[in-house]
């Protein structure tokens, strides 16, 4: 096998044996694509208190340096001391392996994002990535079903009964939301052609994703909002009903790590977000500027996660029935639907000469149609969603007036 | 930046990925004080000691649930290669895996209808 990219560089540096340059670039390649996370973290979570502060009209962390810029350190540093207590009756080994395999299996999902446009030479991958899997987008779903199991760990390892609810509501919630998150996950990979996402990138270099399916999309944004466990789905750690749910026994730096990866984890929804529907890297000069890119990419993923934070600080917790309800009988068949009618519509319209088979390789002008189609098709299907909501509520408003009503007269009649 | 061998590089990276939290909890170890007492260490219950196991059976609803989620899961599975080929695709293919989708719905309308996703 030859050696390109990173390995290149290292061989050149000196390295003799090839076999060792290789592992030699692996080890470099990670610490560099997991600097990214790591680093961002510190920025997270930052940003998280500042913007949750806002949107509840309070000022946040203002003393520590300028603008509370260094607050999280000083949160750093206070975890450092902290006393750490392992309760008796936990199961030690569990219970200290759970915050591993939360924090490590969000960086690991970092493994298979684009980062930027770089060009290389025929066979390798287009893009600035830490490994350009063929199944990019299933190795997403199997690391991200990793803190799912990192959570439901702590639960139970932890030996309290708070935390054992936490864990049984994540195996309801977490593993249910699963369903309607693939199936959306479903719609760009059969644009694409490809699982690997650079190619799903790339497929979107003439028009994003998000314009050709918005109803997966908004699919993806909610059910990745109920895979981090964050509100209205946060009733895995339901402050005022379980305390705090699976890291109820947690204290000092374990508890940071969930601290941590939960925030990371939202961000990397956003970022995958914005490269599954919003064309990651792609913008204006992101091939005559590569770093440009990453801009991009970064800019794109933050909105998003404003957008995630924006959902959470606003709407108030459901409770389990109501989530439960809302994807068995809300989003999994509405996923279904969309993915019958989308791929129908593209078959239809790709057998009529229409829409393109391969889409990196088409134009503005030959996706147009297929896009003008599918945006038509997924306001169809929105507004007959919304139409039904309304006509239901309006149904449910009126039975509690008449309720009201009855129980009026009957307290009038006494 | 490709490295060819693309999963060696996700094995490196396994290996490498618990390190980043096992550091700064390493780094806790030697800062943090460890005065563990008996009352310290025992579980968090609203100031009463936890009566009865604690590490119970779930609630036979939450296997349902697991089990309908194991179905979608491996059609799923299957649904991605159909989608990987899918502009590669003809008519006949393309009607085999919608064909596959509908039963999928077909599954979910049987759990539906025999009330097994309705919380209790």
């Amino acid at each position: 096998m030859e050696c390109v990219g990173l390995c290149d560089v290292v061989l050149n540096l000196g390295v003799r044996n090839q076999e060792l340059a290789r592992f030699l670039a692996s080890l470099i390649g990670v610490l560099l694509v997991s600097g990214v996370p790591l680093l961002t973290v510190i920025i997270l979570i930052l940003a998280e208190r500042k913007i949750a502060a806002r949107i509840q009209d309070r000022i946040g962390p203002n003393r520590v340096g300028p603008y509370g810029l260094l607050q999280t350190v000083a949160d750093l540093l206070k975890l450092l001391g902290k006393e750490d207590i392992t309760p008796t009756a936990a199961d030690r080994i569990l219970y200290n392996a759970a915050p591993i395999i939360s924090f490590g299996s969000v960086v690991l999902l970092w493994a298979v994002i684009p980062f930027m446009y770089w060009n290389t030479p025929e066979g390798a991958a287009n893009a600035v990535v830490g490994v350009n899997l063929e199944i990019g987008a299933l190795f997403f779903v199997a690391i991200a079903s990793l803190g799912t199991l990192a959570i439901m760990t702590a639960g139970w390892a932890s030996n309290n009964k708070y935390a054992l609810l936490g864990a049984f509501r994540v195996v309801a919630l977490l593993v249910s939301y699963e369903i309607p998150l693939v199936f959306a996950l479903v719609v760009p990979v059969m644009f694409a052609g490809s699982m690997s996402l650079v190619d799903i990138v790339e497929a979107q270099s003439h028009m994003w994703f998000v314009f050709m399916a918005p109803l997966a999309a908004i699919l993806f944004f909610i059910s990745s909002q109920a895979e981090t466990g964050r509100a209205p789905f946060d009733l895995i750690e339901a402050e005022s009903e379980l305390i705090a749910g699976f890291n109820i026994e947690y204290s000092g730096m374990k508890f940071g790590m969930f601290f941590a990866a939960e925030f990371l984890h939202v961000f990397t929804n956003g970022i995958l977000m914005a490269v599954l529907f919003f064309g990651g890297y792609l913008g204006f000069f992101y091939k005559a500027i590569p770093p440009l890119g990453f801009l991009w990419l970064g800019l794109k993923g933050s909105l998003i996660y404003f957008v995630f934070l924006w959902l959470r600080n606003t709407v108030p917790r459901l409770r389990i029935d109501q989530v439960m309800n809302f994807n068995w009988f809300f989003l999994v068949p509405v996923s279904i639907i969309n993915i019958m009618v989308t791929s129908l519509i593209l078959k239809v319209m790709q057998e009529m000469g229409y829409a393109p088979t391969v889409f990196a390789e088409s134009s503005l002008i030959g996706i147009l149609p297929l896009t003008i189609v599918m945006l038509l098709k997924d306001a169809i299907i929105i507004g007959f969603i919304l139409g039904r909501l309304g006509q239901e509520g309006r149904k449910a408003r009126i039975e509690a007036t008449h309720a009201e009503e009855s129980l009026a007269a009957a307290a009038a009649g006494d | 930046m490709s490295v060819l061998n693309e999963w060696a590089f996700v094995g490196v990276f396994l290996l490498l990925a618990p390190i980043f939290p096992i550091l700064p909890m390493g780094a806790a170890w030697l800062f943090r004080p460890s005065k563990p007492n008996v009352i310290k260490n025992q579980t968090y219950e609203c100031g009463v000691e936890t009566i009865g196991d604690t590490w119970v059976q779930f609630r036979v609803q939450y296997y349902i649930y697991g089990l309908v989620f194991l179905v979608f899961d491996v059609e799923m599975v299957l649904l991605f290669p159909w989608a990987v080929a899918y502009n590669q695709l003809d008519l006949f293919a393309f009607g085999a895996g919608f064909l596959f989708i509908f039963l999928l719905a077909d599954a979910l309308i049987y759990a539906w209808k025999k009330d097994v996703l309705v919380w209790k």
